[in-house]
């Protein structure tokens, strides 16, 4: 009788591993890798001006009391062009942006906002993706929302798309 | 004939993707001049994942981005940094997520403790069929 009954166990594991299988390809994993530096201070960079006539990124320029976005982006990114117009309405907005150009050269760059338009404050060349990792930034476009005393409150992976451009500035306006 | 001219045409095709135009950098390719130290930043490569390929370690991966990150990992061997304290810096920032070396924790207990209770069911169930063969 009892034997009877462990006859079924191999089914009910397999259904069991069907039902497993089946969850995961109706709700595929968010396989996004996030920064864990979010709720922590901004690591404290100097990044070199790209363009001329606009600063590049000194230690301590997240810390002086305006919440702000500091969008990491790259000429020879394509979801960055895509971005530019969205950014372009968050300045309009009166959100500053600040940004920090990946592997990028000054020409490339100087192109890019000829073409595209330029929403930025300030423009810091990171030529090693050095400040990338200090960031947790795992590649282009990103954006980190930054509050007045350089705290990251929150990091967005990926162009910012048009439908979101409300809800950000609502965001950042509302920071100390 | 057309058909075929417009299938030549993907030959010449730029990739959608691009790339950065900056070369990579010397360490991201190049071993340190130490057999030592290069050995160990070797081990580390070998356990720190790429972000941008995830299946694949640093050591594996052709993208820029491994190979700036095997540049970083070289440079802080060569400036005599501690393995562990590396990999805690960049677990620090991504997360244990770019470790291929998870430490044990309440999300990883299993990985660990399955292959015990495994190897025990296995043990008791030979005791139980040998006992019975006899």
């Amino acid at each position: 009788m009892s034997n009877n009954r462990l006859l079924w166990l191999p089914l009910a594991g397999f259904l069991v591993l069907v039902v497993i299988v089946a969850v995961a390809m109706w709700r595929p994993a968010d396989r996004t890798v996030r920064s864990a530096l979010v709720g922590h201070p901004m690591p404290a960079v100097a990044l070199q001006p790209i363009v001329p006539g606009k600063p590049g990124i000194e230690p301590g320029r997240f810390a002086r009391g305006r919440p702000r976005l500091v969008n990491i982006f790259a000429s020879w990114c394509i979801p960055c062009a895509a971005e530019a117009p969205q950014l372009l309405r968050l300045k309009a907005m009166g959100v500053p942006i600040d940004a920090i150009a990946v592997k990028d050269t000054t020409g490339a760059v100087q192109d890019f906002l000829a073409r595209y338009g330029d929403p930025y404050d300030a423009i810091g060349s990171d030529p090693a993706s050095a400040v990338q990792f200090a960031l947790g930034s795992s590649g282009v476009p990103e954006t980190f929302i930054v509050d007045g005393e350089g705290k990251i409150i929150d990091q967005h992976v990926g162009d910012i798309r048009a439908d979101e451009v409300d809800a950000l500035a609502a965001r950042v306006k509302a920071l100390p | 004939m057309r058909g075929a001219a417009l299938l030549l045409l993907l030959i010449v095709a730029t990739p959608a993707v691009a790339n950065t135009p900056l070369p990579s950098q010397r360490l991201a390719n190049t071993e340190l001049p130490d057999p030592a130290q290069e050995a160990r930043a070797r081990g580390l490569m070998e356990t720190l994942r790429c972000l941008v390929c995830q299946g694949q370690s640093i050591a594996d991966s052709d993208a820029a981005m491994a190979g700036d990150m095997r540049a970083l990992v070289r440079q802080r061997v060569a400036a005599g940094e501690e393995s562990g304290a590396i990999r805690s810096w960049l677990v620090s920032r991504y997360g244990d997520y770019v470790s291929y070396d998870p430490p044990l924790s309440r999300a990883t207990w299993p990985l660990y403790l399955a292959p015990i209770a495994l190897l025990l069911i296995g043990v008791a169930l030979a005791r139980v069929s040998f006992r019975r063969r006899r």
